[in-house]
């Protein structure tokens, strides 16, 4: 790790003034990520602005019926919050999917939003990766890639974007609250993350100098149908090679509203709204689900056959829309709060 | 003056000097200050400045949970927490949780279960298991299971530290110490608690 300095900022615009006043500085929320990245290196700041003393852990009720989530709340306290199981359990399920209990009870909401790809490549400093080094190129795309992406991705970056709370906040249409040297700005969650491009450099759509102060959930939860699917090489503590994040109104056997986001294939969750519209005001029925994971994947490219190679993501992820739709439909209308392992309601 | 010899040549090439700091921690119910460097994690300053060698360094990347120690109650990864951000808070390691004479009831039992072979995870997963008991969420064998993957045990006693964290959950009660939660043993409920 190298040298820094470190300020503990008490409110949002103290934190953007000392962060933007320092050359090479960085936000310090939980720690989970950035202070693992330095360890390797992989993150180098010379300043870091704490922002462990700010007044944005709180989770609150909106006047439009919606719940704002402190960036600084921790994933624990959201994912255990009595009105983010109640009404968002999709949200709730998500998060216990990930990580562990130690670093959910320090990992905060908007540290979340924020984390970096766990590529092989990113974390090999020997190896070319145009995600840490721009302009060296991409070893994922010939080398073992089977947890890098199949949908968005380039020539330049086919890394992933590792989190599970982002799924579930992609599928709810979150707005991230941001403030910046010039004042504060909302972002739509499909917005914020962003694909490879030529600038895989770039997770996240945020100007310099942002800082994440809340995540907005819209009123809507899908409380009563939803899924989050997470498959992976462990049953527990390991990353999603494909997940799935869905959330349906329904009347009797039909759709009538249907969002749903995947993790693990993309840089960013993966939302196809046109796929969405297809489930829309249908029957729900196996044939329609295959119909529309086929859509999803319908552009989809494999980087290489067999286990160390992604390929296998495009089949294995349409069987999981099909899976996490028909799973969501056929929920009864009870659910458990308490129901937290592996996300099978 | 010999001193502005050896600085002197020092001070373009190495890189800036951030001066240690001064940083008062609540561990163990006592308020301890130490000098520290801002990128001192909270798991080095209990383990190098504050003697306190229990809490264990396995991969120092929050990976194994051999470093758990918990904050107000909660249970964190040391490794990956800068202790400066820390000042104020309620920090409770192994040497907290009992003594010698007197086991704390998870410590009793992991002695109980044999749920230990080498003792390196074991401050870690005792930590972690009392974290787990006061967040009161899990009560089935698997939830355990799941609860506690943030711990590894690469002697494989995994069996018998569930055996362990199961007889507490079950007999034990909740209780606010100084502050902070805590698990002590309810005699009474232990009979009535076999389902």
């Amino acid at each position: 790790m190298n040298s820094f300095t470190l300020t503990q900022a008490t409110a949002a615009d103290e934190a953007v003034r000392d962060l933007t006043s320092h050359d090479g500085a960085a936000y310090l929320g939980g720690g989970t990520n950035l202070v693992d990245l330095m360890k390797y290196n992989l993150e180098r700041p010379t300043h870091l602005t704490s922002l462990g003393l700010l007044p944005l852990t709180d989770i609150t009720s909106l006047p439009d019926g919606g719940l704002r989530l402190g960036a600084l709340a921790t994933n624990a306290d959201t994912a255990w919050h009595p009105e983010v199981e109640k009404r968002y359990p999709l949200l709730s399920q998500t998060i216990l999917a990930g990580a562990t209990p130690q670093l959910r009870n320090a990992a905060t909401n908007g540290g979340n939003l924020n984390q970096r790809t766990r590529c092989y490549y990113f974390y090999d400093l020997a190896t070319p990766c145009n995600k840490r080094e721009p302009g060296t190129g991409c070893s994922a795309l010939t080398g073992p890639n089977r947890v890098c992406g199949v949908l968005g991705t380039s020539e330049s970056c086919i890394a992933t974007q590792p989190s599970d709370m982002c799924v579930a906040l992609a599928a709810l249409e979150a707005v991230v609250r941001v403030q910046g040297p010039d004042g504060e700005r909302t972002i739509k969650f499909d917005d914020y993350h962003r694909l490879p491009g030529d600038h895989p450099e770039k997770d996240n759509t945020l100007k310099p100098g942002e800082l994440v102060t809340a995540i907005d959930l819209p009123e809507e939860g899908y409380a009563d149908h939803f899924t989050y699917l997470k498959l992976r090489d462990r049953s527990s503590y390991a990353f999603a090679l494909v997940s799935v994040a869905v959330g349906l109104k329904m009347n009797g056997n039909t759709i009538e509203k249907a969002r749903f986001a995947l993790g693990g294939v993309a840089h960013k969750p993966w939302r196809d709204q046109e796929a969405e519209k297809m489930l829309e005001g249908q029957t729900a029925s196996p044939d329609l689900f295959r119909q529309v994971a086929a859509k999803v994947f319908a552009e989809a490219k494999g980087y290489g056959e067999g286990s160390l190679h992604n390929s296998f993501k495009i089949e294995l992820g349409k069987r999981a829309i099909v899976r996490a739709l028909k799973q969501s439909t056929e929920m009864s209308q009870v659910v458990n709060p308490n129901v937290f392992l592996n996300s099978n309601p | 003056m010999s001193l502005q010899f050896i600085q002197e040549p020092l001070d373009k090439t190495a890189p800036r000097v951030v001066p240690a700091q001064s940083v008062t921690l609540n561990v163990n119910g006592q308020d301890r200050t130490i000098q520290i460097a801002p990128w001192t994690s909270l798991l080095d300053a209990l383990r190098e400045y504050l003697d306190l060698t229990g809490t264990k360094k396995g991969c120092d990347h929050g990976q194994c949970g051999a470093c758990t120690v918990l904050v107000d109650g909660k249970r964190i990864n040391s490794c990956l927490a800068l202790a400066t951000v820390y000042q104020g808070k309620k920090i409770q390691t192994i040497e907290g949780l009992g003594t010698e004479d007197n086991l704390s009831p998870l410590q009793q039992a992991f002695v109980d279960h044999d749920a230990f072979q080498c003792g390196y995870c074991t401050p870690g997963q005792i930590c972690s298991a009392q974290g787990l008991i006061n967040e009161g969420r899990c009560k089935t064998e698997d939830e355990v299971r799941e609860h506690m993957s943030g711990n590894l045990c690469r002697c494989g006693a995994y069996t018998n530290i569930l055996s362990a964290v199961m007889e507490v959950l079950h007999d034990g009660e909740a209780v606010v110490d100084n502050g902070v939660l805590i698990t002590v043993p309810v005699a009474s409920t232990k009979a009535s608690s076999v389902e």
